[in-house]
This record gives C-alpha cells, structure tokens and sequence, in this order.
C-alpha cells in the first residue's frame, strides 16, 4: 500500500472520530441548562428534516422520482408500517417507475 | 438488547449495500487497491465523505485538504454525538467511546428515534450489522463492481432516504413538534444549500441548530403565555 493514501486514510479516520466521541465521553454529567436539554432532544428531527429535504428530491434530475418515493415512503410509513416495510415498498414502486 | 440493536439495523445494512458497492467501484476506477479501499471502509466509516475524497484523490489533492474536507463534512456528528448523549444509558466510559465509532446519520437516526433510553449493547448490535455490511460492500464493489441492473440501482438510492422518513412519520403522529422541527430545518437547508450554497456538511449542522433552537424558543414562549392567562 501507498503510504501516501495510507496517510490520508489515516488522517480521515482520526478526524471522523474525534467529533462522534467527545461529547459522548467529555459531556458525560454536564448539567445543561432545560432549555438547551430540550435544544438536543429537537436535534433527531431537526437533523431527519434536513436529511431528507431536499436531498430526496434531488436524487435524480427527474423531480417525480423523489416526489414519488417521497409521498409512498409517507404513506406506507403513515399507515403503520416499520421501517423495513417502508424501505422495501419505496424501492419497489420506484423500480416499477423507472421501468415504465 | 444487542439482539435488538442487530434488528433495527437490517434497514440500515440493506441501504448502505448498493452505496458502499457503489464506493468500491469508484475506488477501483480511481486506482485505489482492494486493501487501500477495504481499509477506508473500516477506518472512516462516514459515506459522504469517503465518496469526495475519491474524487480529491483522482484529482491530486494534497493530504491536509482531504483530511480537512472530511472533517467539515462530519462535523455534523458532533451534535448527533451530543444529542445522543442526552438518551443514552450510563454505559462504561470506553463502551461509549467505542461505539461512538459507529455513530453515522442513520445510526444515529434510529438509536434517536427509538423508544426509551439507549444502552451501549444495543448500539453495538446497531452499528455491527450496519459497519459489517458498509466493510463487506465495500470490498465486494471493488471485486465484482455495482453490475446491478441500472435501474434497481437508481431505485435503491433511495432506501435510505425511504428510511428516513420511516423514522420520522411516527413521531410526526405521537408529537406535533417533530413535523414543525423537520419542516423548518429542511427549509433552511434549502436555502443554505441551493441559494447561499453552503457545503452539506456544515449546511446540515446550521438549519438542525437554528430550527431545534427556533422551536424550543417558540415553545417556551407558548407555554409562558398559557400559563399568564
């Protein structure tokens, strides 16, 4: 292996680790202020907006094709479904949909 | 309860498969060996990130800039990290900083969305299945290369987007807040990333801090005016 590439590599991981571990590890028992304890528990939504929209949408120049998985991946989920469900429909409808 | 991590995972694993077969091909078509792309699979673990410096890579880019690049992009977890923090059980301190290692949007994703707090067996059951099938792909993308039909491949880039909203639709029906926390976050994405053309990484952190803060203000404040009534 180049050590070059292996540096890089490296260097990626060291980087990439460091921000997931500390608040884990050094925030552990900091009494936070409640209105910034509940800024965090807002954090999962806030973050799953910002994964989906728009990156959904854009997946393909086609608009309809993340519309169409957008609004299924909705549906099915509304209706009940785990997650598993939810993923295995969206891939479905939208093969049908390319394959048209 | 590393048997129920492993379960909630299986979406994850399925939808990291076309991306990381896909990651394995592109690493070939850059020059990259089998071991070197193997290799950032298990030491990175981060999919955005490992797909640009590729492209860095092709281009000739210098180590610091790759490594920097890759930290801006996954400075996001730090508030994941953070975030996580908040739910997860007291756990050893090195079983939380080895699982740590794991936390990506979607493990992340799950482990917050899940119902009550979070132990670390679970989120090693979790980021096992999730880091096994992202190495594996990896390599085996490098191999055989993604030959999927091309439009199965079009169409399985979109199950971890499909996961996404799986996750979310729940606690938009439990909670009124989370519809009114991802709608405005993923608004100001919007703007960030198609107008002021924010990178993703930071355009991620920006619009979750802005809306989860916007909303806890906005909530605080209701409650304050109900109770002066």
């Amino acid at each position: 292996m180049r050590s070059n590439i292996f540096f890089i590599i490296l260097g990626m991981g060291i980087v990439t680790y460091i921000p997931r571990m500390l608040p884990l590890t050094v925030f552990h028992r900091i009494d936070l202020p409640p209105f910034w304890r509940g800024v965090l528990r807002n954090v999962p939504y806030a973050t799953l907006g910002a994964l989906i929209i728009p990156g959904m949408f854009l997946i393909q120049d086609d608009l309809w094709f993340g519309m169409l998985g957008f609004f299924s991946a909705v549906v099915v989920s509304w209706l009940g479904a785990n997650v598993m469900i939810v993923v295995f429909v969206c891939v479905l409808v939208l093969t049908v949909y390319t394959m048209l | 309860m590393f048997r129920h991590g492993v379960k909630a995972g299986i979406a994850i694993a399925i939808g990291y498969a076309p991306v990381a077969l896909t990651f394995g091909l592109l690493a070939k078509s850059t020059g990259l060996s089998i071991i070197e792309t193997t290799l950032m699979s298990i030491i990175v673990f981060a999919g955005a990130a490992q797909y640009i410096s590729l492209n860095l890579i092709s281009l000739g880019t210098g180590a610091f800039e790759i490594i920097f690049t890759t930290f801006i992009l996954n400075i996001r977890h730090f508030l994941m990290s953070a975030s996580l923090n908040e739910k997860v059980e007291h756990d050893a301190l090195w079983k939380k900083a080895l699982y740590a290692f794991g936390i990506t949007d979607e493990t992340f994703s799950v482990a917050a969305m899940k119902e009550g707090t979070v132990s670390a067996s679970y989120m090693f059951g979790l980021i096992f299945i999730s880091y096994s099938s992202w190495v594996v792909n990896s390599a085996i993308g490098h191999v055989v290369g993604a030959y999927l039909p091309e439009n199965v491949q079009l169409s399985l880039s979109v199950a971890l987007y499909a996961m996404f909203v799986g996750l979310l639709v729940p606690a938009i029906k439990t909670e009124q807040k989370a519809l009114w926390l991802a709608i405005s976050s993923g608004l100001i994405n919007c703007i960030l990333l198609l107008w002021l053309h924010v990178p993703k990484g930071w355009a991620i952190v920006i619009s979750t801090i802005l809306s989860a803060i916007f909303v806890q203000w906005a909530m605080e404040r209701r409650k304050e005016t109900t109770y002066a009534q």
